[in-house]
C-alpha cells in the first residue's frame, strides 16, 4: 500500500520534470482513445475468421493463489473448444491478460478487450472488488461477460453471467449443516472488502432461519496477518464455530496461529473461502485438521467426468499439480456453455448468444450436470460439503444436488432486462 | 486472570513483531540514513531462506540464524554495488531501493513459483485456565528482547559500534583518525540487513511465505523508525511497543480494522506533537 502511494508520488516527482513530455503522451493518448471509439466496440462484426474471446485474471501478486488455476482453466477450456472444432467451425483466438491483482488494471484491460480487441465474449474477475470494477463499462459497452468466481450473489444484469457458487446455494448449505452437527453459536471473520460485508450479512441471514445466534463479527482487511487480538476474542466468546470468509495470503496466517494456539479443539472453523487459494495445501495436514467447507467441486469427486478431467489435467499440467480448485471448475464450464451457446445460436452475436444462454442451457460439467437459469443468469450447482485430511485434499461427507441459485426469485431478467443491479440480504 | 493472561501475551507479541521487523531498519535508515525501500523484500528473502534450509532438512531453529547470515551476506553485496555510490543523495538510493525490491520480488516469483509456501509454526500451545496461546509467540518475545540487547550493546558498548557510528556522523574525522568508513559502512549495512533476515526467518513460521511477503509490513516498519526519532535503537523499540500495544488492545476491543486505524492516528499525532519522534529531547546515546 505504502509502495502504491509511493508510486504516484515519484510519477508525479518524475513528470513534474517532464511536463511537455507528458503533455504529448497525455494527448497522444486521448487521439488513440479517440480512434478507438471511433471504430464500435462491443461484437465483432466478421463472420469468418478466428473468433477473439478475452480473459482478465491475476497472474501475480496477491491474488494470484487464486488466479492460477484459473488462468491455467482458461487455457485448458479454449485449447478444449479449439480442439473439438471451435464454435461454428471457427478457431477461437484468445486474448489473456494478467491484472496484477489490481483493480485499475482490471479496467484498463477489460476496456482493451472490448474496443481494441472487439472480444465476443470477456471471461474474468476475481475478487467482487474487480467485477465490480470492471461491470459499470461492461454494461456501457454491452459487453457479453462471465464472472467464473463464487461470490456473494445477487448480481442481476443483462450482460453478466456468473457461474460460480452463490451463498443460497453454498452459505445455506454450510449454516445448516453448523447447526446440525457442531453448534448454534457463530463467530464471523470476514475479509474486509465487498465480498466480507454482503456474505457476513448471507451468514447472519441464515443464521436467523435456522435459529442459530451471531456472537459478534470482525472486518479483518486483507494484509493483516497478526490475528493474536482475535485469537483472544475466540476464547472469550467461545463460539462452536468460526465462519471464516478470509481471503488472500496474507490471511492463511489465521488458520496457522488459530492451530498453534491450541484452539482447534475448542472450536471448529467452517468456511465457503478455504480452499480456493489451495490453503490446505500450503498448510500441514494437522494445522487444517477438521476445516469444513462446501463447494460445487472437489478434485476427489467420483463421477466419470471429474475423472477424465483431472487425468487430462494432470496430463497437461503435471502430475504434481498442487489441487485443482472450485474456482477452475467455474471457469471450465463458462467457457464451454459459452460455446455451445454460440453453437445454438448459429451466430456470434450478443444478443442472440444471450438468448440461447438465457434458453436453459444444461452442461455436463466436472461438478456433475449443472444447469443455466436463463431469469437470474446463474447456475443451479450440486453443493459438497467436505472436510480436510490427511493428504492436503478433503473428503466429501454429504452431497446436495441441483439447488437453485435464486431461491427467492428476486431477479428475472427475461421478464426485466434492463436490470443491472445487485441484491444484498435485507435483515 | 487467565483471559488477561492472554491479552498481555497477545499484546507483547505484536510489540515483538514490530520491533523485530523494524530493527533492522532502524539500523539502516535511521543510523545510516539509507532509504531502503526493499526492506520488506529482505524480510521476505529471510523468510524464503528458512523454508529452502527447512525443505533440506535443516532443523528450524538452525535454519533461523542460518537465514539471518545469508540475508546479512546478500546485504554487504547490495551495499557494495548499490548503495554505496549513493550516500547522501537520498532520492536517488530511494530509487535504487525501490528498483531492487521489484527485481527481488519477480526474481523470487521465477525461482519460487508465486504460490503461498508455509512452514508449520513450531512447538504446541500453552493452556493457562480456560484460555491458550501459542508458545512460539513467547520465542517471538523473548528473540525480540534478546536483539534488543544485542544490537544496543553493540553499538554503544563495542569499539566496532563507536566506528561504525563516527563513520557515518562525521565522515572525514573518521577517517582522519584512521577508521576505513566504506568498510564501516558496509559491515553496518550488513548487519542491518541481517536483522532483516532474522525477523523474516522467525515470522516464517507464524505467516505464508509469497513474494509479497515484505509488503504487509514495510509501511509499519517505516512508520515505526519514524516514530522513533533519533535515538534509533531505543526509539524504535518504544516506537514498536507503543504501535504495536495499541494496535492489539484497540483490535481486541473493537476489530483490528479499527486497530490498524488507531496505529495510523496515533503515528500521526505523535508526529504533530513530537516532530523529532519519541525519542526527540532523550538522553540517550542510541
Amino acid at each position: 500500500m505504502a509502495k502504491d502511494e509511493l508510486e504516484v508520488t515519484l510519477t508525479r516527482l518524475i513528470q513534474g520534470d517532464l511536463s511537455r513530455r507528458q503533455f504529448l503522451w497525455g494527448t497522444g493518448l486521448a487521439l488513440s482513445t479517440i480512434g478507438l471509439a471511433a471504430c464500435g466496440g462491443g461484437t465483432p462484426t466478421t463472420t469468418s475468421g478466428p473468433v477473439p474471446v478475452g480473459s482478465v485474471l491475476d497472474g501475480t501478486g496477491g491474488l494470484n493463489i487464486y488466479g492460477t488455476v484459473m488462468i491455467d482453466a482458461t487455457n485448458f477450456a479454449v485449447d478444449d473448444i479449439n480442439k473439438k472444432g471451435g464454435v461454428l467451425g471457427r478457431q477461437l483466438k484468445l486474448t489473456a491478460f494478467d491484472a496484477q491483482s489490481t483493480n485499475d488494471k482490471y479496467v484498463q484491460y477489460a476496456d482493451q478487450l472490448m474496443l481494441e480487441t472487439k472480444a465476443a465474449v470477456i471471461m474474468g474477475g476475481i475478487t467482487s472488488g474487480s467485477r465490480e470494477a470492471i461491470r459499470p463499462s461492461i454494461d456501457k459497452n454491452k459487453q457479453l461477460y462471465f464472472y467464473n468466481e463464487q461470490y456473494e450473489g445477487g448480481v442481476c444484469d443483462k450482460y453478466v453471467f456468473a457461474t460460480g457458487v452463490v451463498p443460497s446455494q453454498q452459505l445455506s448449505t454450510l449454516v445448516k449443516w453448523t447447526m446440525d452437527n457442531v453448534g448454534k453459536t457463530v463467530y464471523t471473520l470476514a475479509a474486509d472488502y465487498n465480498y466480507g460485508h454482503i456474505s457476513s450479512d448471507w451468514v447472519k441471514f441464515y443464521l436467523n432461519k435456522d435459529g442459530g445466534t451471531l456472537l459478534g463479527v470482525d472486518f479483518i482487511p486483507l494484509d493483516v496477518a497478526d490475528f493474536g487480538s482475535t485469537l483472544t476474542k475466540l476464547q472469550q466468546k467461545k463460539p462452536a464455530a468460526v465462519m471464516s470468509l478470509l481471503v488472500g495470503g496474507a490471511h492463511i496466517s489465521f488458520y496457522r496461529q488459530f492451530a498453534a494456539a491450541g484452539l482447534q479443539s475448542q472450536m471448529k472453523i467452517v468456511s465457503p473461502t478455504f480452499g480456493l487459494g489451495n490453503e490446505q495445501v500450503v498448510l500441514a495436514p494437522k494445522e487444517s485438521a477438521g476445516i469444513t467447507v462446501a463447494y460445487p467441486y472437489f478434485q476427489e469427486l467420483s463421477n466419470p467426468t471429474n475423472q477424465k478431467w483431472v487425468a487430462d489435467w494432470k496430463t497437461r499440467f503435471g502430475a504434481n499439480y498442487p489441487y485443482v480448485t472450485d474456482s477452475a471448475n467455474a471457469v471450465w464450464t463458462g467457457w464451454h456453455l459459452w460455446a455451445e451457446a454460440v453453437n445454438k445460436a448459429g451466430t456470434v452475436d450478443r444478443d442472440k448468444v444471450i438468448a440461447a444462454l438465457e434458453s436453459g442451457l444444461s452442461f455436463d460439467a466436472p461438478e456433475g450436470t449443472v444447469h443455466l437459469d436463463g431469469k437470474s443468469h446463474h447456475l443451479t450447482h450440486n453443493v459438497n460439503i467436505a472436510q480436510t485430511n490427511a493428504n492436503h485434499g478433503f473428503n466429501i461427507i454429504q452431497t446436495l444436488n441441483a439447488i437453485s441459485p435464486d431461491p427467492q426469485g428476486q431477479c428475472d431478467l427475461i421478464a426485466k432486462p434492463d436490470q443491472h443491479t445487485q441484491f444484498t440480504p435485507s435483515l | 486472570m487467565d483471559q488477561a493472561l492472554t491479552i498481555v501475551v497477545s499484546v507483547l507479541a505484536s510489540m515483538a513483531t514490530l520491533l523485530l521487523i523494524s530493527v533492522g531498519l532502524a539500523v539502516i535508515f535511521g543510523l545510516m540514513r539509507v532509504i531502503n525501500l526493499a526492506h520488506g523484500e529482505f524480510l521476505m528473502l529471510g523468510a524464503y531462506a528458512v523454508l529452502v534450509a527447512t525443505r533440506n532438512g535443516v532443523s528450524l531453529w538452525i535454519a533461523i540464524p542460518l537465514a539471518a547470515l545469508a540475508v546479512g551476506v546478500f546485504g554487504l553485496v547490495v551495499e557494495r554495488l548499490l548503495i554505496r555510490p549513493l550516500y547522501g543523495r537520498i532520492l536517488d538510493t530511494l530509487l535504487a531501493t525501490w528498483g531492487l525490491s521489484l527485481v527481488l520480488v519477480q526474481a523470487v516469483s521465477i525461482a519460487f513459483g508465486p504460490a503461498t509456501n508455509g512452514i508449520g509454526t513450531p512447538l504446541g500451545s500453552v493452556r493457562v485456565g480456560g484460555y491458550s496461546f501459542s508458545q512460539y509467540s513467547l520465542v517471538l518475545i523473548v528473540m525480540a528482547a534478546v536483539t534488543l540487547v544485542v544490537v544496543y550493546l553493540l553499538f554503544t558498548r563495542t569499539s566496532y559500534g563507536v566506528m561504525a557510528r563516527a563513520a557515518i556522523q562525521n565522515p572525514a574525522m573518521a577517517r582522519a583518525l584512521g577508521i576505513d568508513t566504506a568498510r564501516m559502512n558496509m559491515l553496518t549495512f550488513g548487519i542491518g540487513s541481517a536483522l532483516a533476515g532474522l525477523a523474516g526467518a522467525l515470522l516464517a513460521p507464524v505467516a505464508g511465505v509469497v513474494p509479497s511477503f515484505g509488503q504487509a509490513y514495510i509501511a509499519q516498519a517505516f512508520m515505526t523508525v519514524i516514530v522513533g526519532g533519533p535515538d534509533v535503537i531505543t526509539g524504535t523499540s518504544a516506537a514498536a511497543g507503543l504501535l504495536g500495544g495499541s494496535y492489539s488492545l484497540v483490535s481486541y476491543f473493537t476489530t483490528p480494522f479499527i486497530g490498524q486505524a488507531a496505529l495510523l492516528v496515533i503515528a500521526i499525532v505523535l508526529l504533530r506533537v513530537l516532530p523529532q519522534g519519541l525519542s526527540g529531547n532523550w538522553r540517550t546515546y542510541l
